[in-house]
């Protein structure tokens, strides 16, 4: 239709579970205005009464809202606002803002730089954990201000929605989002934010899908935009095309008996209706999300991500530290396997314990496996942490970003070092403890045979291995387009990979967002492979996916997609497969 | 300082450190004792009754702290905030 948008598709992290799609509302960063004027001293009293008032004010709202949260969700959500109240009885804080007053400024002027000045402290100290705080002082900041301006704030809008919407929003407080009409608001996301902010615990416990930390969502989004919020997957797509609507339609139908059902699966293997079995495990960032591991039925774990053991604190995690939290969860899905992945710092993520250099290119720079080889004492303290857990469970260990031979034989040597040092001190551990590599750049693909030698499993990054093989930034909107788990290239070298390891006698499994999408699953499935890693999240829908199609069709789709060199065909051809044996999927 | 002045070390070993609800937490203890009471980590020192000050100390896990307290009941006081960092805070983590 001629004025339509085309499709955008926004990747975020994935705060709370849950598929919606509706109109957007935008609440675009709008932050509240600052008046300043220098003040006679015969105004000095006049301001700061008008301060105390406005503090007051803001006070009594936040215990309204404290009440509201405190019967709602519970006394340990409430406590936030607890700690906002106390921030505006801090007298420290008050004098400060006062004696800026007698200095001969306005309260919004010198009420906004004393806080303002706080928030910048914490913020630039660039830890995740600690700028969450800032984001407290902000929100109480923001609330005082609009007191003292009179203007509406973002919660009021909120708590008076009038149609089903989804909130976009450059951020949202703890205060906005427990005053949101739950039964108006479908689904949010918002620029900033991150898993540990309390937006995102919020959310999870009012059960509304969200994501968080998209950057822009709110500038790329207008009021009455079609949107789509897939907290499940973490993604935001923006004037979906009729396609994706449809696949969105069957797949939040499907959520939503799955949330109703999910015990009748949990259980059962993820076996096609002709008795081809593949193992079905889920991926985890942190050993909290074991429960959620175990509750949806994935066999164990596919990709235990450690770098979130790494940031957000200060100085490195000790090696018992590690080795707690690594048999724990060892513990906790015996004798389902757990793939420890060795830490991935770089790239996209930072390590706060020591400077990393600034880079040009971060996706081609200093990260995964090429870090832990420069740094072999960091490198050590997380192998000898991992093997001393494997005593406990069914421990692997994966090597991430592996790109040349002799990375591999360098990190093994590594590892054979530490399993000397274990055995001279007398510490158990699974001798016979698996290692594998990711498979993630085109060059491991090209050399899988030589790889193969050296490991017991290979594992399929397909998020790095797509964009590093169409050389596209999936967060560039200009190149985005070009992002296409289909392309005929990325199948192939997927293909080449499940092909040398079988010949090679070694399993391989996809851990990457192919997994979630039904119909990469799909043609994964029928292309031969052993294991698939998701979310937790989406485990019950590709498990349901499996148990309802033929291993022969996918095998045929599996064929045909080899083949073809037009993604929209192969998606059409898996549709129609998986519809086949299950069609109230396609209603 | 005063004339009595005690101090103790302890650190911070909750997941998340000193976060919102924990500074709370710590400030509410300490703003029910006369004394006066700070925290320092290295050479930052701050009122340990003032939640901006102890949210600016950035104490994360690992971190470790002085808590200095002067007055009559600076023993107590001392005891109290020891006791609830090192029970994390009463916080499940």
């Amino acid at each position: 239709m001629p004025g339509d948008r085309d499709e955008v598709v926004l990747s975020g992290i994935a705060a709370s579970p849950g598929l919606a799609m509706g109109k957007a509302i935008v609440f675009a960063k709008r932050d509240v205005r600052v008046p300043f004027r220098r003040i006679q001293a015969g105004e000095v009293e006049v301001e700061i009464d008008r301060l105390k008032r406005a503090i007051a004010e803001s006070k009594r709202q936040l215990g309204e809202i404290r009440d509201k949260v405190a019967s709602e969700m519970g006394e340990s959500y409430a406590r936030i606002f607890d700690a906002h109240m106390m921030i505006l009885e801090d007298s420290r804080t008050f004098q400060e803002v006062e004696s800026k007053i007698r200095d001969g400024y306005n309260a919004e002027f010198a009420f906004n730089s004393v806080f303002l000045r706080h928030e910048k402290d914490l913020w630039e100290k660039g830890d995740v954990y600690i700028r969450d705080r800032a984001g407290d002082i902000r929100d109480v900041r923001k609330r005082v201000l609009s007191v003292l301006s009179g203007t509406r704030r973002v919660s009021q809008e909120l708590s008076d929605l009038q149609t089903d919407v989804i909130v976009i929003a450059h951020d949202l407080s703890p205060a906005d989002t427990a005053q949101m009409r739950k039964e108006k608001v479908l689904a949010f996301a918002t620029d900033i934010g991150g898993r540990t902010s309390h937006t995102a615990i919020m959310a999870r416990s009012l059960e509304i899908p969200a994501v968080v930390g998209l950057q822009n969502v709110s500038s790329r989004v207008s009021d009455g935009d079609s949107v789509i919020v897939d907290g499940n997957r973490g993604k935001v797509i923006i004037s979906p095309a009729p396609e994706t609507q449809e696949r969105y339609r069957l797949e939040s139908r499907r959520y939503a008996s799955f949330t109703r059902g999910l015990l009748k699966f949990r259980d059962l293997p993820a076996v096609t209706i002709d008795g081809h079995t593949i193992m079905l495990s889920a991926n985890i960032e942190s050993h909290e999300e074991v429960g959620s591991v175990i509750e949806h039925g994935a066999q164990g774990i596919g990709l235990y991500r450690t770098e979130f053991i790494y940031i957000g604190r200060e100085g490195l995690p000790t090696e018992d530290e590690q080795y707690e939290i690594y048999k724990s969860v060892a513990e906790a899905v015996k004798p389902e396997p757990v793939i420890i992945r060795t830490m991935d710092l770089g790239g996209d993520k930072f390590l706060s314990a020591f400077e990393s250099p600034k880079e040009m290119n971060p996706y081609l720079g200093w990260r995964g496996i090429r870090f832990c080889l420069a740094r072999k004492d960091i490198f050590q303290t997380q192998l000898r942490a991992i093997l001393r857990a494997s005593a406990v469970g069914n421990v692997k260990i994966m090597y991430p970003m592996i790109s040349g031979l002799d990375e591999l034989i360098e990190a093994n040597k590594v590892l054979d070092e530490v399993k000397d040092q274990l055995k001279a001190e007398g510490v158990e551990f699974d001798a016979d403890c698996e290692v594998g590599i990711m498979v993630e750049t085109p060059s491991a693909v090209v050399i899988a045979d030589e790889l193969a030698r050296h490991v017991r499993f290979f594992s399929i990054g397909s998020n790095d291995l797509i964009q590093y093989t169409l050389a596209a930034d999936r967060g560039n909107e200009k190149v985005a387009y070009l992002y296409e788990p289909l392309h005929p290239s990325v199948l192939r070298l997927i293909k080449q990979t499940i092909d040398v390891a079988k010949r090679s006698g070694i399993w391989v499994g996809l851990c990457g967002e192919m997994s979630s999408d039904l119909v990469c699953a799909f043609i994964l499935l029928g292309m031969g492979i052993d294991e698939l890693s998701a979310s937790p999240y989406v485990v019950p829908a590709v498990k349901e996916m499996v148990r309802s199609v033929y291993f022969s069709d996918a095998k045929r789709v599996a064929e045909f997609a080899l083949k073809t060199t037009d993604p929209a065909k192969v998606r059409q051809a898996a549709m129609e497969n998986i519809g086949k044996e299950f069609p109230e999927l396609l209603l | 300082m005063g004339l009595y002045m005690i101090e103790r070390d302890v650190k911070i070993i909750n997941k998340l450190g000193l976060h919102l609800r924990a500074a709370a937490a710590l400030v509410q203890t300490a703003s029910g004792f006369a004394s006066d009471i700070h925290l320092r980590k290295d050479d930052m020192e701050v009122d340990a009754k003032s939640i901006m000050g102890v949210l600016g100390l950035e104490a994360g896990q690992g971190t470790h702290l002085k808590v200095i307290a002067s007055g009559s009941d600076e023993e107590d006081a001392v005891r109290a905030i020891v006791g609830l960092i090192e029970a994390k805070f009463n916080e499940e983590e």
